[in-house]
């Protein structure tokens, strides 16, 4: 394995489970601020990069989206079991939000609905290769030990740029006013 | 590094569990045959989300704020199909200026997500290459090697972002488009910084156009293997075949460049389109009704669209498609060609955002069209930054969604994307010999199409390349890793 271990940077992995892709958005509208704290940390794993295993000793896991599959769920303990802190970033994963509204309707009915009454040609539910549903969708403190929530739809830039610059400073992060829920 | 055959009649299968740089998570599977030639290989995307069922009940007006959430990368897509729905059921015209006001936001849009798909997600297998360190193959390897490059594809990103940011409230999941128009007129200071922007834009938009033609001329290999193959497309266009985005007429085009089909309005959408089902893959396959299926594959998104319309509408922008078209064709069918053509429609997003705000028509203070419900359905149709996106509701008496249909534009690459990466896969693999490039390869077909699969699909953060060798029965016998 060629990835390059820089133990003077802080090393950072970010994992997007049920979620829109918006939080990571807003870790991106950090703008020209991402390209400076490059000095400082290394993305080591997440959607941006093209890491082939969760590596060990991260310092801090920052998790986008609730747990809605049991792909998540190892996903969501391998991260833990290998991660210093662990963030739950924005309202999915604190809270399960939207993509909890699917919880009061039972999966059968929910693949039927897209799979065979939509759809024409072919109608099956796909099950070749393609994992399957947890009944529930669950926060994600739900499943493993969290050690920041940082609540938001998305968490606005400003936020994730304080707790991630407290982390930084060795500080345990306190959420900025500008922090909400929605 | 060559995976061995396992046993004499026995072939093999490579997966590649996580596509990486991609908007989303999909899957990908490779069979060899006994001579290590490619015999298959499909894209598996591996997660639903069910929008479509759990918004049954919810009030019509909701609709925009809950679909946004199906993707954060193009939410103002998302909230415009959503809202031009909304409109159909509400059946208001909406003010002028709303129109006028959706288009600006959704030109921004187009602005920061083409250049997150060219710089951050594409670039690294294009300028770094595609056989490069995979550790360092993304944006902030990139940084390092090439600091201006990177640092032009924030800028460019970031004033697409501050455009949404100054007209909407905020970047992501903005709450400004709304049923019947928008919820506040644009502010004169506003319209002036983003107009004070669009200089620096522009300069680096061709400038990155100037780096993509360069890059065409190496990688041959790619552009003739990346979904190489005659397809319809479709995409909007106006009454003069010009590019829109916003509204306009959903035009078939075949791939001799005669035209196949014009949907004269949103509602007849569905006697164009079917929806199949794969049994690999939780994203459906849309194909083009009066051919059938299969052989109805067509394609969305900027390749297409340039394909589909007859010019772009505005200056720069069309001198640089004439040139393209000089150099691929009148009817490009690579893929590989989407990050040339993301590119000519981001000079001309830059174009018409600089049109529509020199209109002084563009501040008028009549923004939004009030009304309940007053039809029974309603459909909208847009063009996202990855192409077609039709939203379709039923609702009640009292406007409560009684049904919902969401085609998006990663879906009507579907088939392509299938083809595209078997094709790619039996270009590049031979006798079994396969390399972590290779398969960064059959990665960067899919790239090329910019999918957003967390667009009603979902995603997850693992990427990779990781190749499990199974039997035919499943069972794993090698794993590799680079």
């Amino acid at each position: 394995m060629s990835a390059s271990m820089s133990p003077t940077k802080v090393r950072i992995a970010t994992a997007w489970l049920d979620g829109c892709a918006g939080c990571h958005m807003s870790v991106l509208d950090l703008d020209e601020v991402l390209l400076a704290l490059a000095a400082r940390i290394e993305i080591v794993f997440g959607p941006l990069v093209d890491a082939q295993h969760f590596p060990k000793k991260v310092d801090v896991s920052l998790i986008e989206g609730a747990i809605s599959s049991q792909d998540d769920v190892t996903l969501a303990k391998e991260i833990r079991a290998n991660s210093g802190l662990v963030v739950a970033l924005g309202d999915c994963a604190v809270t399960s939000n939207v993509p909890g509204m699917r919880n009061a309707i039972p999966v059968k009915r929910l693949l039927e609905r897209v799979y065979l009454e939509n759809t024409l040609t072919n109608s099956m539910v796909p099950s070749d290769g393609v994992p399957a549903l947890n009944r529930h969708v669950v926060p994600l403190h739900e499943i493993i030990k969290v050690d920041v929530h940082i609540p938001g739809c998305p968490p606005p830039p400003a936020v994730i740029a304080s707790v991630l610059t407290q982390l930084l400073d060795g500080r345990r992060p306190e959420l900025p006013a500008l922090a909400k829920f929605g | 590094m060559t995976l061995a055959p396992n046993g004499p009649a026995m072939t093999q299968r490579i997966v590649i569990p996580h596509v990486s740089r991609i908007e989303g998570h999909a899957q990908i599977t490779i069979d060899l045959d006994d001579d290590g030639q490619v015999a298959d290989a499909r894209l598996h995307v591996t997660q639903v989300r069910g929008f479509e069922k759990f918004v049954e009940g919810r009030p019509f007006y909701e609709m925009p704020a809950i679909t946004a959430r199906i993707c954060g990368i193009c939410p103002v897509s998302h909230l415009l199909a959503s809202a031009k729905a909304c409109d159909r059921i509400m059946a208001v015209q909406i003010p002028e200026t709303a129109t006028q006001l959706r288009e600006l936001v959704h030109y921004a849009q187009y602005v920061q997500s083409h250049a997150l798909s060219f710089f951050h997600l594409s670039a690294p297998d294009l300028v770094l290459g595609m056989d490069s360190d995979p550790a360092k193959r993304n944006v902030f390897g990139l940084a390092e090697k090439f600091p201006e490059l990177a640092k032009d594809g924030v800028a460019l990103r970031r004033i697409g972002q501050h455009a949404i940011e100054l007209l909407a409230g905020q970047r992501v999941h903005p709450t400004w488009i709304v049923p019947g128009g928008v919820n506040k007129p644009l502010a004169v200071s506003a319209r002036d910084t983003m107009l004070g922007e669009l200089p620096e834009a522009m300069t680096i938009a061709l400038r990155a156009l100037d780096a993509c033609k360069a890059l065409c001329a190496k990688f041959p290999q790619e552009i003739e293997s990346f979904s190489n193959l005659p397809t319809l497309y479709a995409g909007l266009s106006n009454d003069q075949e010009e590019l829109r985005i916003y509204d306009g007429q959903l035009r078939f085009r075949r791939p001799d460049g005669t035209l196949a089909a014009v949907v004269a309005k949103p509602e007849d959408y569905d006697q164009y389109i079917g929806e199949a089902v794969l049994s690999h893959s939780y994203l459906k396959a849309p194909y083009f009704k009066p051919t059938g299926y299969p052989d109805g594959i067509y394609r969305v998104g900027p390749l297409a669209r340039l394909n589909a319309a007859r010019c772009c509408g505005t200056p720069r922008a069309d001198k640089e498609l004439q040139e393209y078209r000089q150099v691929f064709g009148a009817m490009p069918q690579s893929a590989f060609l989407n990050h040339y053509a993301r590119l000519i429609e981001l000079i001309w997003s830059l174009e018409n955002m600089r049109l529509l705000l020199e209109n002084p028509s563009i501040l008028d203070i009549n923004v939004r069209a009030h009304a309940n419900t007053n039809r029974s359905s309603g459909v909208g149709i847009i063009e996202a930054p990855r192409g077609v996106l039709i939203h379709h509701y039923k609702v009640n008496e009292s406007g409560a969604i009684t049904w919902a249909n969401l085609i998006v534009a990663t879906g009507h690459n579907n088939l392509a994307m299938n083809y595209g990466v078997k094709q790619v896969a039996q270009s590049f693999i031979r006798n079994g010999q396969v390399t972590e490039g290779i398969l960064n390869r059959v990665c960067a077909v899919i790239r090329a199409y910019d999918p957003c699969l967390s667009c009603s699909t979902h995603a997850d953060g693992r990427p990779a390349v990781h190749i499990d060798v199974r039997t035919p029965d499943g069972t794993v016998v090698q794993t590799l890793s680079t």
